[in-house]
């Protein structure tokens, strides 16, 4: 037994910091407000850095019990923290891009009105990713799971004034809970086959078990319906459509829960549960499609949007893509490395794109920027190292976790590589576009419409128009630090760390056959195709401004169709969300509702005053037709009386 | 002696009468002479059973209405004065307000 590390209060600190922000933050100036909010995350950070220096002593999987929590007959379920080093790469992930984008906000959010209430929703969302991240058993998982969802809610609709905010917040919410549905049911198969969803014991169960090659099982049944859950936190086709639209939160949240952490969670939950996808490679060949499908077809739409917020969500969910292709073919170390090292550049580009947004004064169409080299440096740097990384340029992190993750998949299936060396082209190609055209050229804000200016960003309207500036050092130093991580991020050893989780199921799957020179030759090549997908972006948004709008034109309906997304919303709205409200207000509403349940109401209460209506002439206020219903009253009783006797 | 029955039909009367007068009658003060009849029709009836059966509870209960009764005298006829005052009138047919 090794030591007690009191797990538990490395959750428990930021939701304390959102207690006492969420209560107080009102009565409290800015500073304190972010001096809680800061020190709270900050705190579960410094304890997870207690734990990793502690880290090399203990015994893993590392298992601490806290309380009891169901017990119904055989089967129990308890508050229980599960440690390993999957884990303990999360916590570091989790806590520490947290820290930083906690810091940045401070910057980013100091106009705001609802400071303080940004704060609260800032650290409960830690409070409940580190909650799914340190859980001991699925269920718990399922509550940080859930919680993550609502902070998300929250945030996405931060300005929930806006129409469109509070739109998008609970089309978040929707699309989740369907992915949710599928997690929920995968839970109960759980329970009613193994009784138990600590990870230890149901992995002990599973771990002898004949591995499913034909047919749907049992197993494959679970892998699939988790992977739908998957599909919905993490934005998978066909349950993406909510994080495009999530972009409507804070910058910040977009950051932290849209791009680091919380969208990684599904991708954290198919490698937490690689004992049973091991055993069901149909659903790990699902994942691979639905991974390699999604890099792709979101990288082709990313080209295609003018916000910059659009772009690098699309680009989030081409980069969640790649990391389900990892998890289908079995490498869930690379997966959970590109994890980590997307973390530290997508969410730098998320806040660099903050930065400027910031500078410019809440526009965000690209159209409408350019030339802000010269402004806004420090962000113009960082953002380069991101969009170097995110483009699998060596030596930045991007280039390692990609290029693992390519050559994991060239070993299974060359169609998933082929897919995957296509997208990170386009990968390559957007980022470099949206480098283009926001800090080269001309700076063209004064040709910003009037009425599209502001985005209901309330904090920046009193910038307006003027020259763009840089942003206070509060933001640019989260900027540096995760420029800096970005940069070197991928030379740390990841996929050695988590060799002890996957070990078995990934040397099985990695065959030491392919030789050494096969894969330099490949990071070649990938390289490569990055190199022309940014000299492409140079000639059509650098070089020759005037050759994209021909080319556009050229393609006539096919570039509509994908400025347009494929037209997937509407497709969703045709096929589901149409028939679903009008057949809630026809059928249900009118029909049910109003038909049966009012009617049942309001109609017995007509009935009701009817008869009362008759009754209430006994009540005429005439004392002796009060005296005869007494008499006829007594009359009836002796009636009764006498008849009851007659009877006996 | 004179048997049983003849009491309980001389009550019936008594009570019938009450019953009747209480019935048809307007003034407010003859329906309160009557509920006195129907009371004493009851306690009629009760003594007769308390001797045919040779029980005292019967006579006890007739204590105890007259009791009720005197009560009730002391109340009702206050109850009638203050009528009187407000509506100036002994007619139970306009003293209505409880009507809708």
């Amino acid at each position: 037994m090794t030591e007690n590390l009191n797990l538990w209060l490395i959750p428990i600190l930021p939701l304390v910091g959102a207690a006492i922000n969420g209560l107080f933050g009102r009565r409290f100036s800015r500073q304190i407000v972010s001096a809680v909010a800061v020190f709270f995350s900050g705190a579960a950070f410094a304890l997870v850095l207690r734990v990793w220096s502690q880290f090399s002593s203990l015994t893993l999987p590392h298992y601490e019990f806290l309380a009891h929590w169901i017990r119904y007959g055989g089967f129990m379920v308890n508050f229980e923290f599960y440690l390993d080093q999957l884990t303990m790469l999360m916590l570091l992930v989790v806590t520490g891009v947290g820290l930083l984008i906690h810091i940045y906000s401070i910057g980013y959010m100091w106009d705001d009105p609802s400071f303080p209430r940004f704060f609260s929703y800032l650290n409960l969302f830690m409070f409940f990713m580190l909650t799914l991240v340190l859980a001991g058993n699925y269920l718990q998982m399922f509550i940080g799971w859930e919680g993550v969802g609502l902070a998300s809610y929250l945030l996405i609709g931060f300005w929930f004034t806006k129409d469109s905010a509070a739109s998008a917040g609970k089309k978040a919410f929707i699309v989740n809970r369907i992915g949710d549905f599928g997690f929920l049911i995968a839970l109960f198969l759980m329970i009613k086959h193994f009784g138990s969803l600590n990870f230890s014991e149901l992995f002990d169960k599973v771990g002898p078990m004949p591995v499913e090659t034909v047919g749907v099982g049992l197993l494959t049944s679970i892998g699939l319906l988790l992977m739908v859950g998957a599909c919905g936190k993490s934005a998978q086709i066909p349950l993406y459509v909510w994080l495009p639209d999530a972009m409507e939160g804070p910058t910040p949240v977009s950051a932290l829960i849209h791009a680091a952490t919380m969208v990684t969670a599904g991708v954290y939950m198919v490698s937490r549960s690689h004992v049973i996808f091991d055993h069901a490679p149909t659903a790990l060949t699902v994942v691979a499609i639905i991974g390699t499908l999604t890099a792709l077809f979101a990288a082709t739409i990313g080209i295609a949007q003018t916000d910059i917020k659009k772009v690098l969500a699309y680009s989030t969910v081409s980069q969640l893509g790649y990391m389900f292709m990892a998890c289908g073919v079995a490498a869930y170390s690379a997966g959970i490395f590109h994890l980590m090292t997307h973390a530290f550049f997508k969410g730098l580009l998320f806040l660099g794109a903050g930065s400027v947004i910031h500078a410019v004064g809440g526009n965000q169409d690209m159209r409408y920027m350019g030339g802000l080299r010269r402004y806004i440096p420090i962000t113009f740097w960082t953002m380069t190292i991101a969009t170097l990384a995110i483009a699998g340029i060596f030596p930045f992190a991007g280039f390692f976790s990609k290029d693992e993750i390519l050559w994991r998949a060239f070993q299974v299936n060359k169609v998933y590589w082929a897919i995957g060396l296509f997208s990170a082209f386009l990968t390559a190609f957007y980022m470099s576009r949206l480098w283009f055209m926001t800090f080269l050229g001309d700076f063209k804000g004064a040709e910003l419409p009037a009425g599209d200016h502001g985005h209901g960003h309330s904090g920046h309207d009193e910038h307006g128009h003027s020259e763009p500036h840089e942003s206070p050092l509060v933001m640019t130093g989260p900027l540096m630090i995760l420029a800096l991580l970005s940069a070197v991020g991928g030379f740390i050893p990841v996929e050695h760390f988590l060799e002890p989780v996957f070990g078995h199921g990934e040397l099985a799957a990695a065959g030491e056959t392919a030789s050494a020179g096969l894969e330099t030759t490949l990071k070649f090549v990938s390289v490569g195709v990055a190199g022309v997908g940014i000299f492409l972006a140079w000639l059509l948004y650098y070089k020759r401004r005037d050759l994209p709008q021909k080319i556009a034109d050229g393609l006539g309906s096919f570039y509509q169709t994908v400025a347009h997304k494929y037209y997937i919303d509407e497709i969703y709205a045709a096929l589901f969300v149409k028939p679903l409200v009008e057949g809630s207000t026809d059928i249900l509403w009118h029909g049910v509702d109003q038909g049966v349940i009012d009617a049942a109401v309001n109609d017995s209460a007509v009935g009701a005053r009817h008869a009362s209506d008759a009754a209430r002439h006994m009540q005429s206020g005439n004392l002796r037709s009060y005296a005869g219903w007494v008499a006829a009253g007594g009359a009836v009783v002796i009636a009764y009386m006498i008849w009851m006797g007659v009877a006996r | 002696m004179v048997p049983l029955s003849y009491y309980l039909i001389l009550s019936g009367i008594l009570f019938s009468c009450g019953v009747l007068g209480f019935l048809i009658k307007r003034n407010i003060i003859t329906i309160f002479m009557s509920i006195e009849l129907m009371l004493n029709g009851v306690n009629l009836s009760f003594v007769a059973f308390a001797a045919h059966w040779q029980h005292l509870s019967g006579q006890i209960f007739v204590f105890f209405v007259m009791v009720v009764a005197a009560a009730e005298a002391a109340v009702g006829l206050a109850i009638i004065i203050a009528v009187y005052r407000t509506r100036e009138t002994l007619n139970v047919d306009q003293v209505n307000l409880l009507k809708l």
